[in-house]
Parts: C-alpha cells; sequence; structure tokens
C-alpha cells in the first residue's frame, strides 16, 4: 500500500472511529438501560478479570520489591522498598499493567464476539427489531469497563503491596506495621487519584477500540488479525495516553 | 404492496443491483430466485432498509422508505419480519428471551404473558419445552423454527426467508417448507422468499423475480416462468453448466 493509501486509511479510520465514541456517548445519555445486561458486561468484564489481575499484580509487587532492593541495599535503605512499591503501582504499574491485562482478555474477547454477532448477521437482526446496537451492545460493554477499571485497579494495588511486603518480610525483616506506615506515609490521595483518573481513561480507550474493531465489516476469515488488531491498537493507545497524562499530571495537576 | 423501483447499487467498483424493479403483492408468497452472489440478498437488506440503495425506491405500502429516518424506519419494519439465513438467534439470550426479544423490548407486559406468547408461538412452529435453552443447545433445524418463532411473534404483514433451507438437511428442508406454506396461510402474510434452491422456492412461490447480474430478468407467476423462452432461465431450471450464463457470471 502507498504512502498516501496509508495515510488516506488512517485519517479514515480516526474520522470512523470519532463518530463512534460520538455515537457511543449519545446512546449513552438517551438509551433505555437493560440491568440484565449491564450486570452480565460487569460480571465478565470486571469480576471475572480478578483472577488474573491478582496473580498478575502480586508478582509483579514482588518483582518490584526485588528489584528496588538490589539498587537501595547500597545505601542500607532496603525500609524504602515499601514507599517505592507503593509509589510505582499506584500511580504507574497498576493502572497500565490491569489495562494491558483487560485489553488482552476481555477486550480480545469484546472485538471477537462483537465480531461474530456481525458477521452471524446478530447486529442486523436488533436493528430489523428496532434496538440500536450501539446502545444494546456497544454501551453496557463501556460503562462495565469505565467502572471496573478502577475497582481492579485499586485491587491490583492492593495485591502489588503484599507481594512487596511480603519480600519485606521474609527477606529484609521487616516489621509487618512499619512495612504498612512506609506504605501509607509515602502515598498522598494525588496519588490515588491521578492511578484512578488514568484507569477511567483506560477503560475508556479499550471500549472504544474494542467495540470499534468488532464492529468494522469483515469476513470470518478475518477474525484473528482483527482480534489481534484491537489489542495492538488498545496497547499503543494505553501507552500514549499514559504518557500524556503522566506528563499532564507532573506538570499540571500534580 | 411492496414495490422495488428502480433500485441500484454498487460496492467500490462492482454493481450488485442495476436498476431492479418489482412488485410484491399483498398475500402473495413471492420468490426472489438467483445464483449466489447475483444480489439477492442486497435486494433483501434494502428492502428492509438495511442497506441504502445509491438510486431508485422502495415503497412500502405505498410509502417511501429509501431515505427515511431511523425511527420511521423502525416503524415500518414492525410490518415485517425476517428469518435471517443463518438464524441470527442470539446466543447469550434463551430461546424465551430471543422469541419474546421485541416484547421485552418494547412493550410493557409482563414477564409471564411475554412467556405465555411465546409458548404459544413456538407451538405454531412445532416447538415446546424448549423456552429456557439457548441456542447453542438446539439443531439447525430446531434454530430455524426458532427463528421463524422470532419473526412471527409480533404478527408481521410480511415475513421475509433469506436462503431457508441453507445449511440444513434434506430432511428438515422439506419440513421447513412446509412450515413455511403453514403460516402463510395460517397467519395470512404475505411471504418473501430469496433463495437458489429451486425445489423449495416452486413449491410455495405464487410468483417470482428471477435476478441475474444485478436485474430482475423475469417477474411474473409460474405459469409464465414455464412459457418462457429464455436462454438463460431455461439454463438455470435444469442446472446446467451448458448456456449463455457463464461460471463467472452471477
Amino acid at each position: 500500500m502507498g504512502i498516501i493509501k496509508r495515510i488516506e486509511s488512517f485519517f479514515n479510520y480516526v474520522g470512523n472511529l470519532n463518530i463512534f465514541v460520538k455515537d457511543i456517548f449519545f446512546w449513552l445519555f438517551s438509551g433505555k438501560r437493560n440491568i440484565k445486561n449491564l450486570v452480565r458486561e460487569i460480571a465478565f468484564i470486571g469480576i471475572d478479570s480478578f483472577g488474573l489481575v491478582s496473580l498478575i499484580s502480586f508478582f509483579v509487587g514482588i518483582i518490584i520489591a526485588f528489584q528496588t532492593a538490589y539498587q537501595l541495599r547500597i545505601f542500607s535503605s532496603e525500609i524504602y522498598i515499601a514507599s517505592l512499591v507503593a509509589l510505582s503501582l499506584t500511580r504507574e504499574l497498576g493502572p497500565v499493567l490491569g489495562a494491558l491485562i483487560v485489553a488482552a482478555r476481555s477486550g480480545a474477547s469484546i472485538t471477537a464476539q462483537l465480531g461474530a454477532m456481525k458477521i452471524s448477521e446478530q447486529v442486523d437482526a436488533l436493528d430489523i427489531m428496532g434496538v440500536e446496537p450501539i446502545n444494546y451492545l456497544v454501551v453496557p460493554k463501556f460503562i462495565s469497563l469505565v467502572v471496573s477499571m478502577p475497582i481492579l485497579v485499586i485491587y491490583a494495588d492492593f495485591l502489588g503491596i503484599i507481594g512487596g511486603y511480603i519480600v519485606g518480610a521474609t527477606k529484609f525483616a521487616i516489621p509487618f506495621h512499619f512495612y504498612f506506615k512506609m506504605t501509607f506515609d509515602a502515598l498522598v490521595y494525588k496519588d490515588i487519584v491521578s492511578g484512578m483518573l488514568k484507569s477511567v481513561c483506560f477503560g475508556a480507550i479499550i471500549a472504544f477500540i474494542s467495540c470499534f474493531e468488532g464492529f468494522r465489516p469483515f469476513s470470518s476469515s478475518d477474525v484473528a488479525k482483527v482480534v489481534t488488531n484491537s489489542v495492538v491498537r488498545s496497547f499503543i493507545l494505553i501507552i500514549i495516553f499514559d504518557s500524556i497524562m503522566t506528563a499532564f499530571f507532573y506538570f499540571i495537576f500534580i | 404492496m411492496i414495490k422495488v423501483i428502480d433500485i441500484s447499487k454498487s460496492f467500490g467498483e462492482k454493481k450488485v443491483l442495476d436498476k431492479a424493479r418489482l412488485t410484491i403483492n399483498d398475500g402473495e408468497t413471492f420468490l426472489i430466485i438467483g445464483r449466489s452472489g447475483a444480489g439477492k440478498t442486497v435486494l433483501l437488506r434494502s428492502i428492509i432498509g438495511l442497506i441504502k440503495p445509491d438510486s431508485g425506491k422502495i415503497l412500502i405500502d405505498n410509502e417511501d422508505i429509501t431515505y427515511l429516518d431511523k425511527s420511521r424506519l423502525n416503524k415500518i419494519r414492525k410490518k415485517i419480519g425476517v428469518v435471517f439465513q443463518g438464524n441470527a438467534l442470539f446466543d447469550f439470550l434463551t430461546v424465551e428471551e430471543n422469541v419474546g426479544f421485541m416484547f421485552y423490548q418494547h412493550s410493557n407486559l409482563s414477564r409471564e404473558v411475554i412467556r405465555e406468547k411465546v409458548r404459544e408461538t413456538l407451538e405454531l412452529v412445532g416447538m415446546r419445552d424448549i423456552e429456557d435453552l439457548y441456542p447453542y443447545e438446539l439443531s439447525g433445524g430446531m434454530k430455524k423454527r426458532v427463528a421463524v418463532a422470532r419473526a412471527i411473534i409480533y404478527h408481521p404483514k410480511v415475513v421475509i426467508y433469506d436462503e431457508p433451507t441453507t445449511g440444513v438437511d434434506p430432511i428438515a428442508v422439506d419440513k421447513i417448507a412446509s412450515l413455511i406454506e403453514d403460516l402463510h396461510r395460517k397467519l395470512s402474510t404475505t411471504s418473501i422468499i430469496v433463495t437458489h434452491d429451486l425445489h423449495v422456492g416452486l413449491k410455495l412461490a405464487d410468483r417470482l423475480a428471477f435476478l441475474l447480474g444485478g436485474k430482475i430478468i423475469f417477474e411474473g407467476s409460474q405459469e409464465e416462468l414455464k412459457n418462457l423462452k429464455d436462454e438463460r432461465i431455461i439454463q438455470f431450471m435444469k442446472g446446467s453448466s451448458e448456456g449463455p450464463i457463464k461460471e463467472t457470471e452471477v
């Protein structure tokens, strides 16, 4: 594909995504909500992700603790493991890792599900029966992701801190109360708030990209490619927005 | 009455419909027939407003639906029930929720009342005690019947069947054909059948249209079809590879 075609295709993509996002917000505030549908989505996107998020964040906590201890022991300051684990998790790693996990797990699944529904004419069936597909299928996923992400991130932060504590307690004999005092002394509410804002933003990005990719016309032979695109594009946007928001919080907000 | 007046539709360079024109009268079983890829599905999707034609218009009961806004179009669509080729049952809903979907979405009826309507409609298509099953628990023939039940539960004036016999075994094909015939008689609907299965189509149709290369090359009764001397249609009826329609031509 020539460079002109690529640029044209990029702007087409951005334009169509923009219209799609506008439609989501339109239906978010004007559509009728189906509670059963919403609960099902929250269960799938939020609750079912807890296991994977637990596993990864716990081990990431352990890894950060070891990596920081490796440097801090030069200055005999291993006690600061607690502060560094807490700060790096709440400000950065919790939201980003949580978002990457959810994008890979739930985002991929959303794209595949919507794509399969589109191919099997279920989306057309909704349309024919006077039900707006974006309102019925996409908005509940958007709400679930935006609501679930901050909860998952707080949970991921907590488990990461526990992981760090296990290293601190077993390897460096840091007492429980002292470890958690150092953890909470280092954290200010803005750390938590910035992490939460990031997670809400990442949840929205995952919803926009995974649903948009699933709704684009494609044939059954393209499902794998489209799902891969969905995950890769979510990852890229999450990292780009993370950089922008981190810079924003650094220079302006915090 | 449904009137399709000179509609054309292209996808990129490919012209799929070329000034297609036909009239479907109230209460008749109308067959749209043609080779795979001839434009049958695009024609059908245009009739139900899923595709906007590039030119021409579609009248349903004398109302031009071609460029209607969504809310007005949805009101017209309530006159039409559609049985999709792959059934298009919602995987995450039970049979009851699928069949009663229109009522769950657009009415204030209680669950008990909707359940009763679903039960009655399922009996009409020869099914019972499957309300709590999910689509993946049903056989191909059962899915088709559930899809038919979903399309007729709100008593539409027109029922459209898109390739109703594709992907089902020969015995189920005959049963589905009988079901369509039976429902047409009982519900006094207009039935539109889009298929390339000549055997089933001719068994059911009062009138038919033959689509070739995006054009309607014949519209009329079965009698008129039999007396026709068009080599292309004769070739299609015989199912022969020899004749004016080449392999690459749809």
